[in-house]
């Protein structure tokens, strides 16, 4: 591996998860090196979600380690869940947003939780991460159940971003976008990326959103990983990763990324 | 601990930043900002130098601030974070288009009361609608046996009905043994110790047996009702059986109705003999009548109308129950907050039409002498 002497911002070792007698993960290993955007891809069921909320302090693993910063996630998780939480961003597939509450209000949740302010102060602070992720402020004022789907992810994005963390989490972030918007969302993220100097971990399908953002890629397969770059990984003799990335859809994807 | 000192005066100011400047500082960082003299021009330097972990939640607070006390042209030095240029270009766009105000709303309480008429008459005319599509749907299923659907109907006469004998029975035992205990009290006054038989059984089979299993049914399965659909609703499940040609009032409102309309009489029939039971034993050891004496007497006392007084408001009462569980259910749009808003008037308003329909049934069954 090159510039080893970094730490890097996720290790995990020898991760295990199991459910029942199904092994999902079995010594899975991964490295997420500070300022990438790195690319979680699997078929289905080979526990994409699962590593997310094991790496996320979620759930605890069956064996391995995962460290965040250096720092023992489980053992974080167990004596300050606060500033675990407070450590990195997340969006769910779905954008998760309470529905109850507008999306301003899904944005000063967090804020309100740990920074207590004026409510001038919270409202501009919902405005700025609004407009962080191209949003109007009236939209701030929409309940999620009135935006669209691509206005949802943002809105998540905005809601994952308002504590500043310096390490994102996405998951699926372009799943069910037409393919303007899953490029603006692409866009997105590589502006936010340079200008906030953000760790981003992707989970993602999305071939294009693959080739256009992603550093480095890991792959998922029998419960390891494989990750690299991608241009390792089209080098992969592994079967599954040649049909995953040899595809006629990856052909199209990567040429248009290429070329 | 002071996060910013301003120096200078009128045409050239310098602000220094200093101390922690982190999102855990911002109400801090707001109060002093909010202590700049409100009318400042010129121009402002920003000294970065000092400032701890600036995050963007402060830094974007303090070029609120800045935007808003005077016209200033801002310079910012001493290693700025990187995100100031992304945060001025966001401040710059902020100020570009004003949004066009609406205009005052000029309605008044008349107009409130307006507005709430035609929402009532369309909350009418919805529940009219529901009540007629039911209507159609029940003929079409008895013409059409199969709508019927028995594996559904089965699961849910097991949920409504199977599952609810334990606490149905129990509270029936209980209520009965209460009223017994309480009448024997009163009545051992006036030596009239053996009426606590008729009291019991007269007040469990023509009351309290049916409205107790009922209140308890449309707080269990009412619940149930209005939650199971409404979050189909939710999941757009029953946009899916729309749109392949299946009516989820056939699906999933019919079942549970039938279900419930059978349910309701053979619980309310539980209820009346655990009701008895608990009387009797009441009567055995406080009273020490004899079970013998106990049941020659609930003979004397009870007409076979007795019993139908009661059990026939049973159906009536399902029905209630089923319909307001599912017509909520069927309500439940867009958020999680509706789903629990809409499954508490579902429970509210059965239990509430319940004890009308009983007192109306109570003013009925005198007049016709039942």
């Amino acid at each position: 591996m090159s510039d080893a002497g970094a730490t890097p911002v996720i290790r995990v070792r020898g991760l295990v998860n199991r459910f029942g007698t199904q092994t999902v993960h079995d010594g899975l290993d991964m490295e997420v090196r500070s300022n990438e955007i790195f690319g979680v891809v699997g078929g289905s069921g080979t526990g994409k979600s699962v590593l997310m909320r094991t790496i996320l302090g979620l759930r605890a693993p069956d064996g391995g380690t995962v460290e965040l910063y250096g720092n023992d996630v489980q053992q974080m998780a167990a004596a300050d869940r606060s500033s675990l939480v407070r450590s990195y961003g997340v969006t769910f597939q779905n954008g998760a947003l309470i529905s109850s509450l507008t999306v301003a209000q899904n944005i000063q949740l967090p804020l309100r939780e740990y920074y207590p302010a004026s409510e001038q102060t919270l409202d501009e602070l919902a405005e700025l991460n609004l407009g962080l992720v191209g949003l109007s402020p009236g939209d701030g004022k929409k309940y999620p159940a009135q935006l669209s789907g691509g206005m949802v992810k943002r809105a998540a994005l905005a809601r994952a971003l308002s504590l500043e963390p310096k390490l994102l989490f996405l998951d699926e972030p372009t799943a069910g976008l037409d393919p303007i918007s899953a490029a603006a969302f692409d866009e997105l993220l590589l502006y936010l990326h340079s200008q906030l100097r953000l760790t981003v971990v992707m989970i993602t399908h999305d071939l294009d959103t693959l080739f256009q953002t992603c550093s480095r890629v890991g792959v998922i397969v029998d419960g390891r990983m494989i990750s690299g770059t991608l241009d390792e990984l089209l080098q992969n003799q592994n079967p599954w990763i040649r049909e995953y990335f040899h595809g006629a859809r990856a052909r199209a994807a990567g040429k248009e990324a290429h070329g | 601990m002071t996060a910013l000192t301003l120096q200078g005066e009128a045409g050239g100011w310098r602000l220094h930043l200093q101390g922690d400047w982190s999102l855990a500082a911002l109400a801090q960082i707001e109060a002093q900002l909010a202590g700049l003299p409100g009318d400042m021009h010129g121009t402002l330097d920003c000294d970065w130098s000092q400032a701890q972990d600036p995050a963007m939640g402060t830094a974007w607070g303090l070029l609120m601030r800045l935007g808003e006390v005077g016209r200033l042209e801002i310079r910012h030095s001493g290693n700025p974070p990187h995100f100031l240029q992304l945060l001025q270009k966001l401040e710059a766009d902020r100020r570009a288009p004003p949004a066009i105000a609406a205009a005052p709303s000029t309605v008044g309480l008349i107009g409130t009361l307006g507005r709430w008429s035609v929402l009532q008459g369309r909350h009418g005319q919805a529940v009219l609608e529901f009540f007629g599509r039911l209507v159609m749907v029940i003929r079409e299923a008895f013409s059409r046996p199969r709508a019927l659907r028995p594996s559904s109907l089965a699961r849910h006469i097991y949920e409504t009905g199977v599952t609810a004998i334990p606490i149905v029975s129990l509270i029936a035992f209980l209520i009965s043994v209460v009223v017994a205990y309480l009448g024997a009290q009163q009545l051992s006054k006036f030596g009239a110790d053996i009426f606590v038989v008729d009291l019991v059984t007269i007040s469990v089979l023509r009351e309290m047996g049916v409205l107790l299993t009922a209140i308890i049914v449309a707080g269990r399965s009412g619940s149930a009702f209005a939650a199971e659909i409404g979050v189909m609703q939710l999941n757009e499940e029953t946009d899916a059986l729309r749109a392949m040609g299946m009516n989820p009032i056939e699906l999933l409102v019919l079942p549970r109705l039938i279900a419930l309309v059978i349910a309701l009489p053979l619980l309310t029939v539980i209820a009346d003999a655990m009701g008895l039971a608990g009387g009797g034993l009441l009567s055995l050891l406080n009273l020490h009548i004899p079970l013998v004496q106990f049941v020659y007497r609930l003979r004397e006392a009870v007409s076979p109308t007795t019993f139908w007084a009661g059990l026939i408001k049973a159906p009536v009462f399902a029905i209630l129950i089923a319909m307001v569980g599912t017509y909520r259910g069927m309500q439940v749009r867009d958020s999680a907050r509706e789903l629990g808003r809409l499954t508490t008037v579902a429970v509210v308003q059965s239990i509430f039409l319940v004890i009308l329909a009983d007192a109306l049934f109570a003013v009925l069954f005198v007049k016709i002498g039942f």
